[in-house]
């Protein structure tokens, strides 16, 4: 299929297949209405309606250009400066995407990991810390406190307790990746946004970062943006597919990895696209 | 990538196909045989059994390495766990394939009982055409023509119950007929039960197609009931 990057073509002859998460253990914490990105005058997204189920992890994927990392950076404002974002993204019952939220307390909700790790050139301990004490949190017993339990969670504790004054650059890909999630959760989020984050780490820290992010779900929403479908399998409870900016289809991950209703869903699951 | 996995899948069918032909064509040997009495031909089954499970151990095999090496999903998946599946009630179906064929050498020269002959005879048309309309819908992928002929295998099932009450009855006759009916009842058997392989290869088409796993043979319903 000839994949255009100008979205007006072909899309209403897509057929779309949206089921959204409606588990009442899992209620929606965030979701999306009527949310159209452009860039310039060119629209990135056109349709992104979807709602996010609490405590679950949603993979959100698709070829590249689609549109997904896009939508990702848009949860928690990271476009504003490069693109513009309209229709809302309910969080709690508040539209942040208003141009009164303070947008730096919302990031505080709604953390981000990036695709490549990006500690601070700092020692350990302070890649953690650094948010807390702008947040005034000074109090060291506070902080070590804090530390410990971020990395805990990220499953790092073990490896650098004894050498968290040591600069954070040292650190290995996973374990900086890993370090990063500590740093993004150190902040008590309910949201943890991830782009692509195994894409720089080889198959064992790859590996251990899904088994934190499986850990991670107890205490947050995960939405992740991957291009490893056996990734989205393996973690996800929910899938996005996106095409061309637009969300063809939406559903449990068994669904879309066994039985997806949109043909091109499955050609792209199957690595049988283009 | 994709190209090979194509070229493996399309290989997978071939032989899959390959086999069923090959599970059809004894299922009527063996009836012909128990027909016609033929024991040489009963005989001569039973020596080759062995192919099909030789067959049967290649498949699972192939299959268990693409699923390894490929990690196949969607309708991939759903083509590679039909055949994985298939294969076995293929095998199955084979078995009892083999056991008609020594009941036909068991049978010998005994008097045979017309009217379980021609009841019998009925089975075995209405069985062979099953397991070559099921490889048929297999290659169509045609998961209305499966449903349908899942419908057919009550048929098979009320033919084998009249067959039992049957061979009761003759042999309540006259006991001579005892060893001669119960070889009977278990043809019938035979035959009924490869009808119901024959229907699970059906769901295994209807999930091919649709990813629903659905329960088409009528003696599972009534137990599920």
């Amino acid at each position: 299929m000839f994949l255009s990057n100008d979205i007006t073509q072909n899309t209403e002859m897509l057929d779309r297949h949206v089921v959204q998460p409606a588990d009442p253990q899992h209620p929606t914490i965030l979701s999306t209405e009527d949310l159209h990105v452009y860039y310039g005058k060119k629209e990135a997204i056109a349709e992104g309606d979807l709602r996010f189920a609490s405590n679950q992890i949603t993979a959100l994927i698709g070829p590249s250009g689609s549109g997904k990392s896009t939508f990702l950076r848009s949860l928690n404002r990271m476009n504003d400066r490069i693109a513009t974002v309209t229709g809302r993204i309910m969080y709690r019952g508040v539209d942040i995407n208003q141009p009164d939220i303070d947008v730096y307390e919302m990031r505080r909700r709604v953390g981000m990991v990036f695709q490549r790790p990006n500690p601070f050139a700092k020692s350990i301990y302070d890649n953690i810390a650094f948010a807390l004490r702008l947040r005034g949190v000074t109090d060291k017993h506070a902080l070590d406190e804090i530390v410990e339990t971020s990395l805990k969670q990220a499953a790092l504790w073990n490896q650098v307790k004894d050498d968290l004054n040591k600069s954070a650059l040292a650190l290995s890909g996973g374990q900086a990746q890993r370090l990063c999630i500590a740093r993004a959760i150190a902040v008590k989020p309910d949201i943890l946004l991830l782009d692509e984050p195994a894409s720089a780490l080889d198959p064992v820290s790859t590996s251990q970062l899904e088994d934190t992010l499986l850990e991670l779900k107890q205490h947050y929403s995960i939405i992740i943006v991957t291009h490893n479908m056996q990734q989205a399998g393996r973690i996800s409870e929910y899938t996005a597919f996106f095409n061309q900016g637009r969300v063809l289809e939406y559903d449990t991950t068994s669904h879309i990895f066994t039985n997806p209703q949109v043909q091109v869903t499955s050609d792209y699951v199957s690595g049988n696209f283009g | 990538m994709r190209r090979l996995f194509d070229d493996e899948l399309a290989e997978l069918d071939a032989d899959f196909t390959e086999m069923g032909m090959l599970v059809s064509e004894v299922v009527q040997q063996a009836v012909d045989a128990f027909m016609n009495r033929d024991a040489v031909a009963a005989q001569k089954l039973i020596d080759h059994d062995h192919e099909i499970n030789q067959r049967e151990i290649s498949l699972e095999q192939k299959t268990f390495e693409m699923i390894a090496l490929y990690q196949p999903v969607t309708t991939d998946l759903r083509e590679i766990v039909t055949i994985l599946k298939a294969v076995s009630e293929l095998e199955r179906a084979a078995d009892h394939a083999r056991n008609v064929a020594h009941s036909a050498i068991k049978f010998g020269s005994k008097q045979k009982i017309p009217v379980l002959e021609q009841l019998i005879g009925e089975m075995s048309q209405i069985t062979t055409q099953m397991i070559r309309e099921v490889l048929a819908a297999y290659v169509n992928k045609d998961d209305q023509a499966a449903r349908v002929l899942a419908e057919v295998d009550r048929k098979l099932d009320q033919l084998n119950h009249q067959i039992r009450a049957d061979s009761y009855q003759q042999m309540r006759l006259d006991p001579a007929f005892e060893t001669g009916a119960s070889i009977y009842l278990n043809v019938a058997q035979d035959l009924s039960r490869i009808g119901d392989y024959v229907t699970n290869v059906c769901e295994w088409i209807v999930y091919l197609k649709s990813g629903q796993i659905v329960e088409l043979n009528p003696a599972n319903a009534d137990n599920a009931n």
